[in-house]
């Protein structure tokens, strides 16, 4: 997409849980996969071959079924948990060679981390659990509570400071959790699942916080999650797990056009694909052609949008524009054409 | 002849055994026989028929060869070798030991030396800021006064001012091993059979070695016993509260860099506390029930009285010295468990 420096890099990463890894290793590296791993030497094959480059400013989504290894890939990048081999760059910076005091300052400075149960501290006030990560890098209590003010009600959440978490609503919950990653100031911002725990609507009101804050500070967030809605709506860059391998990453409209693999395909069966997709993915090059057009469209537009300006005439076609100018034709066949799920192996046909 | 007279010929020992006959003290057996008025020849004539083959034991193989030493021997050898280590470990224990006899002796001295009028205001603020309960601080005011009105106040104190001893200590040592278990499982492998069995020996059996260490007339003597006995729960649930923290916190806090010393400060101890609460009101339990035996090793107190109603047969001196200490142990009990329930509230709903 850009020409940008990534701001992290993972290089080659394995992980394997058991009591000898090396030697499992060795084996993967030979071609054993998870369930003969696991069969044979009662390994367990966490992380394979993973290389990804985050780019600073976007939002990287690491999408996977349970158990494919999100967890595992993103307490990676703090150092969580020790990789069997490979490398984690951040900012050009080998993580893995840091030692423990390079290290606590990487997690106090640079990366904090949003979870899934929130894990906010119980003992403590909502204002205190916001500013934990300023009182942990030493900061005094004043400096500590002004941050940990300033983005709780950047997150709405003024007025709660006084009272305890667990006196909070789930959704209230997740929002200090938000606010004391936000408070730490940190480039990168590391969040396992954090919407999952979550009813719809609130999380559809996260997600919805979640990109306005990221649009003014633009962070580099690495978000996990299982599900691929979420992921459409928040990714610049999405990387599909599978059994702890990547099966494919890239632009999420990209992979929802053209899925390599038959367990992506299975992802993207079921959503609305009207919905999803965008002007820009399915549009033609001009091509100089000038006229002919029912109307004008954005290159952000969805599908949906686009159906209901030509009252589902496929016979249409729509000049794309992009800030006023021309940039592109879509024809509402090509519109249609792409609603339908590609199947890569071109054997069995539509569904 | 003895029982086990052939097992030796046939082994060839028979001269080993015989080069060590001597005429030490008899065995039981022997005496018995004695005082029967039979002679071993009419013993052996009669034979020892088969169902009452004795236990090869030390005693029965002694008769047979005297080269082997007869149980009592052992038992003496273990009392010299028990005696041989003692001079050392008193120089050893002695100093170390010597500041618990101090605390003890200024606490209670402390506690006598307050007026009544003084000293129980005192511990009813106490309860009323541990628990926050007029109730719980009408309960100890009724108490004390009850105690007062029938002469008992000062035993109660003398008690008191103990288990109030042996807990801090108990909770100063215990804690720390709570926290050193809780951080390494070889640390708990080796630990959790040591609890075990200072939880399961019989409190008198504590007493046994520590007459011989200390001298009767030293405070600490009776100090040791009750904080070896006492000092396990807290330990214990130390160890568990620390492991049974929320892994997602303590993920968090590492997440966010906090150091060991933070995370323990910090998230380790204080959601530990309700765990740790727990322990301490067990200590305090343990250290009343053991303060009560510890007065056969001259610890003042209620557990005077009622060694003085069992020795006397004073069956009223023993049932209301006896009454009073279910008085204190319930008092105790309630005022740590609503402090304890002041902790948890404090946590979570
Ligand atoms: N400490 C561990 N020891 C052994 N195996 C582990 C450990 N942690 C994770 N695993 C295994 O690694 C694999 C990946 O686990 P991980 O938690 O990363 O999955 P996930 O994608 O986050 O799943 P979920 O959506 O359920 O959270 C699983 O097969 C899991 O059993
Ligand atoms: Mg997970």
């Amino acid at each position: 997409m850009s020409e940008k420096e990534p701001k992290v890099r993972i290089r080659d990463l394995y992980k394997i849980f058991g009591p000898d890894p090396k030697t499992a290793l060795q084996h993967v590296r030979e071609g054993m996969g998870k369930a003969e791993l696991l069969e044979k030497t009662n390994h367990v094959l966490g992380l394979r071959a993973i290389d990804v480059d985050v780019l600073p400013g976007e939002i990287t989504v690491i999408m996977g079924l349970s158990g494919s290894g999100k967890s595992t890939l993103i307490r990676h990048f703090n150092r969580l948990i020790e990789p069997t081999a490979g490398q984690v760059l951040v900012d050009g910076e080998d993580v893995i060679s840091y030692d423990e005091a390079a290290l606590r300052q990487l997690r106090q400075a640079k990366m904090s981390m949003v979870f899934q149960k929130f894990a906010l501290l119980p003992h403590r006030t909502v204002l205190q659990n916001a500013g934990m990560a300023r009182r942990v890098r030493g900061e005094d209590e004043s400096a500590a509570n002004a941050a940990g003010q300033k983005w709780l009600d950047r997150v709405g959440l003024g007025g709660f400071e006084g009272k305890y978490p667990h006196q909070l609503s789930g959704g209230m919950q997740q929002r200090v959790g938000l606010a004391r990653a936000l408070a730490s100031d940190s480039d990168i911002m590391l969040m396992d699942e954090a919407f999952s725990a979550l009813d719809p609507l609130i999380r559809t009101d996260m997600q919805a916080l979640l990109l306005e804050l990221q649009k003014d500070l633009q962070k580099t967030i690495v978000f996990i999650t299982h599900d691929l809605d979420e992921a459409l709506k928040l990714a610049d860059h999405l990387v599909i797990l599978k059994d702890g391998s990547v099966v494919q990453q890239g632009e999420p409209q990209q992979i929802l056009l053209n899925p390599n693999d038959p367990y992506i395909e299975d992802f993207v069966s079921d959503i609305n694909r009207a919905r999803v997709l965008r002007v820009r993915s399915v549009m033609r090059p001009m091509n100089g052609k000038t006229t002919g057009f029912s109307g004008v469209a954005d290159v952000n537009d969805n599908l949906e949008r686009l159906i209901e300006l030509s009252g589902g005439d496929t016979a249409q076609a729509f000049r794309v524009q992009q800030d006023g100018k021309d940039v592109g034709v879509l024809e509402m066949r090509d519109l249609v054409r792409a609603l339908v799920p590609a199947h890569p192996s071109g054997s069995d046909s539509v569904r | 002849m003895a029982f086990y007279d052939g097992l030796f010929d046939a082994l060839g020992l028979r001269t080993w055994c015989d080069a060590a006959e001597s005429d030490g003290p008899m065995s039981m057996a022997q005496l018995l026989q004695q005082s029967s008025g039979q002679t071993a020849e009419q013993v052996a004539a009669a034979g020892t028929p088969l169902l009452e083959t004795p236990f090869p034991s030390l005693d029965a193989l002694a008769e047979a060869c005297p080269a082997i030493i007869r149980t009592r021997d052992m038992t003496t050898g273990v009392e010299e070798a028990f005696l041989a280590v003692k001079d050392p470990l008193k120089v050893v224990l002695g100093p170390v030991t010597q500041p618990l006899s101090w605390a003890l002796d200024g606490t209670m001295d402390l506690f006598e030396a307050l007026p009544w009028f003084l000293l129980i205001p005192i511990l009813l603020l106490i309860t009323w800021y541990a628990t926050r309960s007029i109730a719980l601080v009408v309960f100890v005011g009724l108490a004390f006064a009850f105690m007062g009105f029938i002469d008992h106040y000062l035993y109660a104190v003398q008690t008191l001012s103990i288990i109030f001893v042996c807990t801090i200590i108990s909770v100063v040592l215990g804690v720390p091993i709570g926290i050193l278990m809780s951080r390494s499982n070889t640390v708990q492998r080796i630990a959790i059979p040591i609890l075990d069995m200072l939880q399961t020996l019989p409190t008198f059996v504590y007493l046994i070695p520590l007459i011989f260490l200390f001298s009767v007339t030293e405070s600490k003597l009776y100090g040791i016993a009750i904080i070896l006995y006492a000092i396990v729960p807290v330990i214990r649930l130390t160890d568990l509260g620390i492991r049974l923290v929320d892994r997602d916190v303590i993920e968090a806090a590492d997440a966010f860099g906090m150091t060991s010393r933070q995370k323990l400060l910090g998230v380790q101890i204080p959601l530990a506390l309700p765990n740790i609460m727990a322990g301490v009101n067990q200590t305090i339990m343990m250290s009343l029930a053991m303060v009560v035996i510890a007065s056969l090793v001259s610890a003042p107190g209620l557990g005077v009285l009622v060694l003085r109603g069992i020795r006397n047969l004073e069956l009223g001196v023993g049932l209301v010295s006896g009454f009073c200490i279910v008085l204190l142990a319930i008092l105790l009990d309630r005022v740590t468990k609503a402090a304890l329930n002041r902790v948890n509230a404090a946590q979570t709903h």
